[in-house]
């Protein structure tokens, strides 16, 4: 274990990962080049295959051009609609999950441990027991297909997250900082502000990512409370799937996945140090 | 501890404007709490309800005992359904499994470029289901994918036709499920063994274990609470897959790849059997407890154990 000459073992073990490598790749390069062929030349091979020439035209179609159902829009709309989801859920859900889970483990109140209890079950319940119940409370409140309420969806599930990944690292800080805080008469929101947040970045970027990257991939929502030009990427990927079935246009598609996988592969891969932790910390819950 | 602090702090002031003043901070902490807690509960207890009713196109009061569930097991959708999550279920997680393990073992090998190897095997778990199971049924379809290739480069006798394949479709969503989500069980496996004790490594060497030995015997044992907790998150996967199944086959061919997560949506929104629908999601809600209670149960006696250690 401690040799690093190239021993026939260690030959062999650079051999297996690097095939495993190309195999967890071949997926997304395959969908590069084709995003750079043209349909034409899809269509008369295969999905797998060189570009002939470089075929730009394809991202500009995805982006603003293709049509689906007669509205001739592209990815954008759908891009935007994910954004003014993903966000505010995700900013808001960090917050409130960051308050309470200090809440929950330094300021301690009466009936802490039970809520808290609960809250984290939002990790294991199906979302199909909460499928009808959010179509009925959001035509009650008007907000059936709309974005405000998937943001209002996300935010309130997501907290069943922020709340964990927030109260497990703060659970680790002396409370011997926050009683002689208290002691010096600082309140609630002062000792937040002034000792908790300062403490938090690790965990704030970590929930961010988390929350940031589920709801921008989540579909099931997305498909089931938004139509049309309100509903999020995802499940525009799949209405334009549907749509041109009969007349596939797989150099425009692969263009338009690339762009709706664009923004949590960034993410991933500035933050993937952090993006790792959250899957552990999710897992270890 | 908290009628602690307010005494130190504003021993004149009355109870009610120590309510009041402390009103914000109340409602900071209880009003998300509060909301979570209140939708995990009533929206169960709800659903669990109207899979007692005869709601179809609407939630309707009423009782018809377990007909609804009745109903859904007894329909060949929900077997089908039933059947493929086994199938699924176990070939995933195991390949999963092996998958992962094996990856991590060949990282901890103090290889160059694990980074990079690391970053690409997680990177699937970064981009939607819809995505890869978009990717994944151009790459399997015979008229546009692999078998494809494989004529035009002038193999053409090669098949591989398990996408509109009946029996053998489903192995392409357990393909794609091990494609996107075995790097996570390598990152947990990789975490645990960077975290052996290397006393124990050491003297396993010094006793003259070679490197397979040592691992099969001192390495891989200590693994195996990581591995339930594994088993127990891509199981939990696996029961409520929906996404992935809906880009790639969306339940098909016919209903060859139904899932129990597809059922209740066509149930609900579809067929417009909410009752129904609401039976099959309580189902899948208990065929996740089958899972998830005695995993909680060993969790316990483990928490327990390492108390009075």
């Amino acid at each position: 274990m401690r040799d690093r000459s190239f021993t026939p073992g260690r030959i062999l073990i650079y051999l297996v990962v690097t095939l495993f490598a190309a195999g967890y790749l071949a997926p997304l390069v395959v969908v590069v080049l084709n995003s750079l062929r043209t349909n034409e030349e899809i269509a008369q091979g295969s999905m797998i295959g060189w570009p002939q020439h470089l075929a730009w035209g394809n991202y500009a179609l995805a982006w603003s051009g293709f049509c689906v159902a007669e509205t001739c829009s592209g990815i954008r709309p759908y891009m935007l609609n994910s954004a003014l989801i993903t966000i505010p859920a995700t900013l808001v859900s960090t917050l409130l999950g960051a308050v309470a889970g200090y809440a929950v483990s330094l300021w301690r109140f009466r009936g802490d441990n039970w809520i808290y209890g609960i809250v984290t079950l939002g990790l294991f319940l199906p979302q199909q027991m909460r499928l009808l119940p959010w179509t009925i409370v959001l035509r009650d409140i008007g907000l059936i297909n709309t974005l405000t309420g998937l943001v209002l969806i996300h935010t309130i599930q997501g907290l069943s997250f922020t709340v964990l990944f927030c109260r497990n690292y703060y659970i680790a800080i002396p409370h011997e900082l926050i009683r002689a805080a208290r002691i010096d008469g600082a309140g609630f929101f002062r000792i937040f502000w002034r000792i908790i947040l300062p403490l938090s970045s690790p965990i704030l970027i970590v929930t961010v990512i988390w929350q940031f990257t589920h709801i921008w991939n989540e579909f099931l929502f997305g498909v089931t409370f938004t139509t049309g030009q309100q509903q999020p990427v995802t499940a525009a990927l799949i209405a334009l799937s549907a749509a041109v079935a009969d007349i596939p246009q797989h150099g425009v598609q692969s263009a338009a996945v690339i762009i709706a996988a664009l923004p949590t592969l960034l993410i991933y891969l500035f933050g993937g140090r952090y993006f790792v932790r959250g899957l552990t910390a999710g897992a270890v819950k | 501890m908290t009628n602690a602090a307010s005494t130190v702090t504003q021993p004149g002031r009355s109870a009610t404007s120590e309510a009041v003043r402390r009103l914000p901070e109340y409602l900071m902490i209880w009003v998300p709490l509060l909301l979570s807690a209140a939708h995990l509960i009533s929206f169960s207890i709800w659903t669990i309800w109207i899979s007692f009713t005869p709601s179809t196109l609407i939630p309707v009061s009423g009782w018809v005992g377990l007909r609804n569930y009745t109903a859904v097991l007894a329909s060949r959708n929900w077997q089908i359904a039933f059947d493929n999550l086994l199938l699924f279920g176990i070939a995933f997680v195991l390949l999963s499994l092996i998958t992962g393990l094996l990856l991590a073992i060949l990282l901890d090998q103090r290889i160059r470029g694990e980074n990079v190897l690391r970053t690409i095997f997680l990177y699937p778990l970064a981009v939607s289901f819809v995505v890869t199971g978009t990717v994944w049924s151009w790459l399997l379809n015979p008229g546009i994918g692999i078998e494809k290739l494989a004529h035009d480069l002038g193999w053409t006798a090669f098949h591989f036709d398990w996408l509109v394949n009946r029996d053998m479709a489903i192995w392409t969503i357990v393909i794609a499920a091990i494609w996107q989500s075995s790097g996570f069980a390598m990152a947990l496996f990789l975490a645990g063994l960077r975290s052996v004790d290397a006393d124990i490594i050491k003297a396993a060497q010094i006793d003259g274990a070679g490197p397979i030995r040592t691992y099969w015997r001192v390495i891989l044992p200590t693994l195996w609470p990581i591995t339930i907790t594994v088993v127990v998150i891509q199981l939990q996967f696996a029961i409520s897959a929906f996404d992935l199944v809906r880009a790639l086959t969306n339940g098909g061919p016919g209903i060859a790849t139904q899932l129990p997560a597809l059922v209740v949506y066509d149930l609900m929104f579809q067929r417009s059997q909410l009752g129904r629908g609401a039976a099959a999601a309580v189902l899948m809600l208990l065929i996740l407890l089958a899972v998830l209670l005695p995993y909680a149960a060993w969790r316990y006696v483990q928490r327990r154990q390492a108390n009075h250690a």
